[in-house]
């Protein structure tokens, strides 16, 4: 059956793509980010990467995907291995499937979990708790083997559930599905989202604590520090930022556009997705996250806790503040635009392997659906029982972070110096209801490349902390967080196989106190002066090997038994994301037998 | 607020919608192109 997926309405095309960009990074990502990186100064560099680099690389993507649909390719393996003669192409447009499932694998968990919070917003569950419990509660939720309702593997269920809906919704297709969902899903998010943000903003002073107040959460956020401009790791975290926000270097906008015909306008659709991104995360994301909680909780608390882990552990209990009802109604709201940010997003991930597989193998629909169901069901349950192993992180870092990068900078390689920007930029302005300013023309051959490999190298030798003046003017150190330190995992000192017979520590000190109680021994080591360094607890089964007193250092062992270390949750994470890539070079290179037989091979 | 502060949030936020709108805009008033286009309901 012949790939014969189409968009319904123009609205619907852009509302997609747009929702494919607006995902939770928007309320969450961005606010933290800016509160960090120079307050309003923040958005001098985060527009001038959005003009520099996010528009010229939508325009790039866009073009991408509509030249490859011509060939009726829509995935990014073989609209790649059209652009050019080197068929090696076709295994860098891998990145382009491959990223989408590993991301989908831990993206729709989280998607659940605001499914979960908007059924728990309805039943009036967190009405009445303190803070530390609205946060125990999200602890409970993702500890497999707690239930917060009695429903035993609550979280799997959440997940399970959403990921049919996804399934279901991708297997009626792109105008019958996907395109539905984004024409109720966008509108009620941007609905929901400017009533948070008008709440966020009329709060004021709540007088809860001396500097509770929504204002000065505004304050903290705009006011411009235009001193951090010299810093390099602001200039870093915005293009960060805008590289992830628009879901550039994914496949899916280059799959999205690929159903575009040629006659049809690109530039001004690249245009108004970018915008109404950027609309959803400047004004509404940051209108509602920081100031209701600096209005409940104190700008100290909010410095010190400015993180992900807000949106589910923090923000029922400052609904709670506005009473069971309207804390409820707004729960629903908060959770509903994240669930939809979630799922406009999930959904477009689904489609670069249907049309890969639509394209290549001729599947129907529902099969390359249902298939896609089954792998995000077997590369994303391990990230739901071995969450708090790291499996989730790992799979963020290397499919949702450093393969998006290393994807985005070859094919603008690809595209502007090896298809030929020429031929690139006819494809752009072909049909374009708007005026391309020539200027974008030498962005996206100089500067954009440049931008992308300087991220690139900025990913792969981060210095320690991301300071990059000291790494320049004094001593370089590699960051743990880089990709260097990420694959040789230079932050685990400690406890390095995958299964020991002991439990080494991690750090070096004075044993403060070792004692056990009836599940489990404790061992606390801290410096001289007295200050706890680090916690360990383990089961009673284990032996314990050390006193109060001892002087411990790293890779001293503290337990003796049978261990399995972190370290093999996250090899383990990091082999299924590699068989994964293999796997769908393996159906790229039966694809491209299958193409040689039939004598499709482009170019 | 700082009046910095208030400023710059008025500016970039004003900036912003007026921008998205205005490319919102063109979309929802662009002349349909010939058919057959990519659009199965227009």
């Amino acid at each position: 059956m012949a790939n014969r997926e189409q968009w319904g309405t123009r609205i619907g095309l852009v509302l997609a793509m747009a929702g494919n960009a607006v995902g939770l990074g928007n309320f969450l990502r961005f606010p933290v980010q800016a509160v960090q990186n120079g307050g309003g100064a923040f958005i001098i560099p985060y527009l001038v990467c959005f003009l520099l680099m996010g528009i010229p690389l939508l325009w790039i993507e866009w073009s991408i995907g509509r030249f490859g649909g011509r060939s009726n390719n829509h995935s990014t393996p073989f609209i790649m291995d059209s652009m050019d003669k080197r068929h090696f192409w076709k295994y860098v447009g891998v990145f382009g499937i491959f990223t989408n499932i590993g991301v989908a694998a831990y993206y729709c968990y989280i998607e659940s979990w605001t499914m979960s919070y908007v059924f728990h917003s309805i039943i009036q569950t967190f009405t009445g708790m303190s803070q530390d419990e609205v946060a125990s509660f999200f602890v409970k939720y993702v500890d497999v083997g707690q239930s917060t309702t009695g429903i035993p593997f609550e979280s799997v269920l959440f997940y399970l559930i959403c990921l049919g809906l996804n399934t279901y919704i991708l297997s009626r297709g792109l105008s019958g599905g996907v395109e539905k969902v984004a024409k109720i899903g966008m509108p009620l998010l941007i609905l929901f989202g400017i009533l948070l943000a008008v709440r966020g903003i009329t709060l004021g002073n709540t007088g809860l604590c001396a500097d509770c107040d929504s204002h000065i959460g505004m304050n903290f956020l705009w006011e411009p520090q235009f001193d951090k401009l010299l810093d390099l790791k602001v200039w870093f975290a915005a293009a960060g930022q805008i590289f992830f926000t628009l879901s550039l270097g994914m496949g899916t906008i280059q799959c999205y556009a690929s159903y575009v015909r040629s006659k049809d306008d690109i530039a001004l659709n690249a245009m108004t997705a970018g915008w109404m991104n950027g609309f959803v995360e400047i004004v509404l994301g940051a209108s509602i996250v920081i100031p209701i909680s600096v209005g409940y909780l104190g700008l100290d608390w909010v410095k010190e806790n400015a993180g992900f882990s807000m949106a589910f552990q923090t923000m029922p209990y400052l609904f709670n503040q506005w009473g069971a009802f309207l804390g409820s109604f707004a729960g629903v709201m908060w959770f509903g635009l994240l669930f939809f940010a979630g799922i406009t997003s999930s959904l477009a991930m689904g489609t670069p392997w249907m049309g890969f597989m639509q394209d290549e193998f001729r599947w129907s629909r529902p099969k390359a659906a249902f298939t896609f169901g089954l792998l995000v069901l077997i590369m994303g349950l391990p990230t739901v029982f071995f969450f708090q192993e790291g499996f989730f992180d790992e799979y963020d870092y290397w499919a949702g972070t450093a393969s998006l990068v290393i994807f985005a900078t070859f094919e603008t390689i690809l595209f502007s110096w090896i298809f030929g920007i020429e031929r690139g930029w006819k494809e752009l302005i072909q049909g374009a209801d708007m005026k391309v300013p020539v200027i974008f023309k030498y962005i996206m051959v100089f500067i954009t490349p440049l931008f992308l490999i300087i991220i690139l190298l900025g990913t792969l030798i981060t210095p320690k902390n991301g300071d990059w003046q000291k790494a320049f003017t004094e001593k370089y150190e590699l960051d743990h967080g880089s990709l260097i330190g990420k694959l040789t995992h230079s932050n685990i000192v400690a406890n390095r196989s995958w299964f020991s017979n002991r439990f080494e520590s991690e750090v070096s000190g004075i044993v403060i106190n070792a004692y056990s109680d009836q599940k489990n021994h404790y061992v606390i080591i801290g410096d001289e002066t007295g200050r706890v360094v680090k916690t360990y607890a383990q089961p009673i089964t284990k032996e314990m090997v050390v006193n109060t007193g001892d002087k411990v250092e790293i890779s001293t062992p503290l337990f003796r038994g049978r261990f399995v270390n972190p370290i093999f949750y996250l090899d383990l994470s990091r082999i299924m994301l590699l068989s994964l890539f293999i796997f769908i070079c393996v159906l790229v290179y039966k694809a491209y037998k299958k193409r040689q037989k039939i004598n499709r091979i482009p170019l | 607020m700082t009046t910095a502060a208030l400023i710059t949030m008025i500016t970039v936020q004003a900036l912003v919608t007026i921008i998205s709108g205005y490319f919102f805009w063109k979309i929802l008033t662009a002349k349909p192109k010939p058919e057959p286009d990519s659009y199965s309901e227009e």
